[in-house]
């Protein structure tokens, strides 16, 4: 009886300590969420909100007239991340579909973790190898003066967006269940077909998903783009054009403006809106995610 | 309220578990922050200072003027270096933060216009400078260069670099939105030298190799006034002395009220014979005997 107690206790015990931890990372995640917007507010005070997302001017310490509009930073983001993603999805897809169909197991168990490794590389190390290595290569294939802009900073991007792409998707294929490919292939579908016809669209959910955290990793993604793009502030053209994205922004003018100012409050204007994105785009990768899961069962 | 009670109990045992470590005991970290086209010259100042006098501890750091001007206001700084003058907001700051700044000229520079060494053009007058980076000139061929686009360099807003040039050469008018902003002056001069119509502002010190010849790939530009007046090069020490060069500027290093017998022993370090020397030797120029009176004043 005494010892049933006791098992009883040490049970209650257990279960609201990891009830705790549950709920601290929910905690964490409503104290970001409340500092931003508490910080951000006092700036609309002074910024309209139509000039803040409306226009493309950014120039907080200009001395003619402070102006504090995000748009080109919001278009020179996305700008980027669609770049990313038109050399990430392409060749993730690629290698996830040849890992988990073509290649042998010991190739598969060898390359996967390599390319797992990539995610590790620190992404000041990715923006350096930008300045050094691909900026030059870029300016000479287009013939500018330099390759410090958006496409410098999509190729780095996809690079580092890479992992996730193909470790998940990958998965995912794996995944599918082995009579789906048996069944395309007793019916005489070749492997090719199989692939892309059978085991491709069953995977899609998870396939999506990983592209969607993978572009969550490159909204996000700050020292390599602050590196690579240029940073001028104004609209970009095109994947030419040198560009500045909203987290560099945030990045360059945290350290040097003045505390409590409509800037200063600006920034965390920027960092509510970089939030709600990634916040979104993460949300819509868990909701097809949960989707997949639940079709499965 | 309470979170700043807390936060303060958490700093004073921080504090005291430091401070009566045996490693930290003997040393106080003199902390110095600001300007990047400093941060070399500082940082060779400091070494020669802590060589010459055993016991003493420096930390130097960049991030812009703007940072450590920042910094100081905040406390969290012992010295912040600055290459332009405070704004009227950063002093209001100041006071209303009971910091009381005290400013030391070290040493001038010799802003520098540079162009990749392929440009035909030798010598610029200030307002086409400021007009190239008020984005009105996008065409070299305009001030008399090759036809080229213009591809126009700079620094960040928290620059003091940024700030003076804006200042100064662009009258106080907003710079091109077309400016790619670099991290520092070293990354101006890596763009530069790889992009044909490329123009860049550095300080005069980060023109030169180790060996002090000036970089491979650049050229600086002699910089006249107006368009009457003759062009002066950067690279003359009379030519900054005599106030020829038009886009000269002191170097400042602020401290927070009278500063400690730390923070005085490196400040007449700098300012002193030796110091000067070390500021010569890294291309900057030595300052003037009105600085040296102006900076005896503020050590006491």
């Amino acid at each position: 009886m005494k010892k049933k107690k006791s098992s009883r206790f040490k049970e209650q015990a257990i279960r609201s300590f990891f009830f705790t931890c549950g709920i601290l990372a929910i905690l964490a995640l409503a104290g970001i969420f409340i500092i931003l917007l508490t910080m951000a507010f006092p700036a609309f005070k002074d910024i309209s909100l139509k000039e803040f997302l409306g226009s493309g001017r950014w120039d907080p310490t200009s001395p003619e007239k402070a102006e504090y509009g995000i748009l080109s930073m919001i278009v020179s983001t996305l700008l980027v991340t669609a770049g990313a993603l038109l050399f990430a999805v392409p060749i993730g897809l690629g290698v996830a579909s040849y890992l988990s169909d073509v290649a042998h197991w010991r190739v598969r168990e060898v390359v996967k973790p390599l390319i797992e490794v990539l995610a590790a590389i620190p992404s000041v190390v990715v923006g350096f190898l930008g300045i050094v290595l691909f900026a030059p290569f870029l300016g000479r294939l287009f013939h500018l003066g330099n390759g410090l802009n958006a496409l410098n900073g999509s190729v780095l991007l996809a690079i580092m967006a890479l992992p996730t792409i193909i470790s998940l998707s990958e998965d995912s294929l794996n995944a599918v269940p082995s009579f789906y490919a048996e069944a395309s292939l007793a019916l005489g579908g070749s492997r090719w077909q199989t692939l892309v016809r059978v085991k491709i669209p069953a995977a899609l959910s998870g396939i999506i998903a990983s592209i969607m955290l993978g572009m969550g990793r490159a909204i996000g993604e700050t020292m390599t783009v602050l590196m690579a793009t240029g940073n001028a502030r104004s609209f970009p053209h095109g994947l030419l054009s040198s560009v500045r994205t909203m987290t560099a922004d945030i990045a360059i003018e945290i350290g040097g403006v003045p505390y409590y100012t409509t800037h200063y409050y600006a920034l965390f204007g920027i960092g509510l809106v970089l939030f709600l994105m990634t916040f979104a785009v993460n949300m819509v990768a868990d909701i097809i995610l949960n989707k997949y899961q639940q079709r499965e069962r | 309220m309470n979170f700043k009670k807390t936060l303060w109990a958490a700093t004073l045992a921080l504090g005291l578990a430091v401070g009566s470590g045996p490693v930290f005991a003997q040393k106080k970290m003199i902390q110095v922050k600001g300007s990047d086209t400093m941060v070399n010259l500082v940082q060779i100042l400091a070494e020669e200072f802590m060589n010459k006098n055993p016991g003493s501890a420096l930390a130097i750091m960049g991030g812009g003027s703007g940072t450590g001007i920042t910094a100081i206001i905040n406390g969290t700084c012992d010295i912040a270096t600055h290459s332009r003058e405070w704004k009227q907001k950063e002093l209001d700051l100041a006071w209303e933060k009971g910091v009381k700044p005290r400013f030391f000229v070290v040493a001038v520079d010799g802003l520098s216009i540079i162009v990749h060494e392929k440009n035909p053009i030798e010598k610029m007058t200030m307002p086409q400078v400021g007009s190239l980076y008020k984005g009105e000139i996008k065409n070299w061929k305009v001030v008399g260069g090759p036809d080229k686009a213009v591809s126009l360099y700079g620094r960040q807003s928290n620059s003091g670099t940024y700030a003076f040039l804006q200042e100064h050469v662009l009258g106080n008018k907003n710079y091109s939105l077309d400016v790619k902003e670099m991290n520092g002056n070293a990354q101006i001069i890596e763009s530069v030298i790889q992009d044909e119509g490329g123009i860049g502002y550095v300080g005069v010190g980060y023109l030169f190799d180790q060996n002090g010849k000036i970089r491979k790939g650049i050229k600086v530009l002699n910089v006249s006034k107006d368009a009457s007046s003759e062009a002066f090069s950067p690279l003359d020490k009379q030519n900054i002395d005599s106030g020829k060069y038009p886009i000269s500027r002191p170097l400042y290093e602020a401290t927070n009220g009278k500063p400690n017998a730390a923070v005085a022993g490196f400040l007449t370090f700098e300012t002193g014979p030796e110091g000067q020397e070390i500021v010569a030797r890294e291309g900057f120029f030595a300052i003037s005997e009105a600085h040296k009176i102006q900076n005896a004043k503020n050590l006491k």
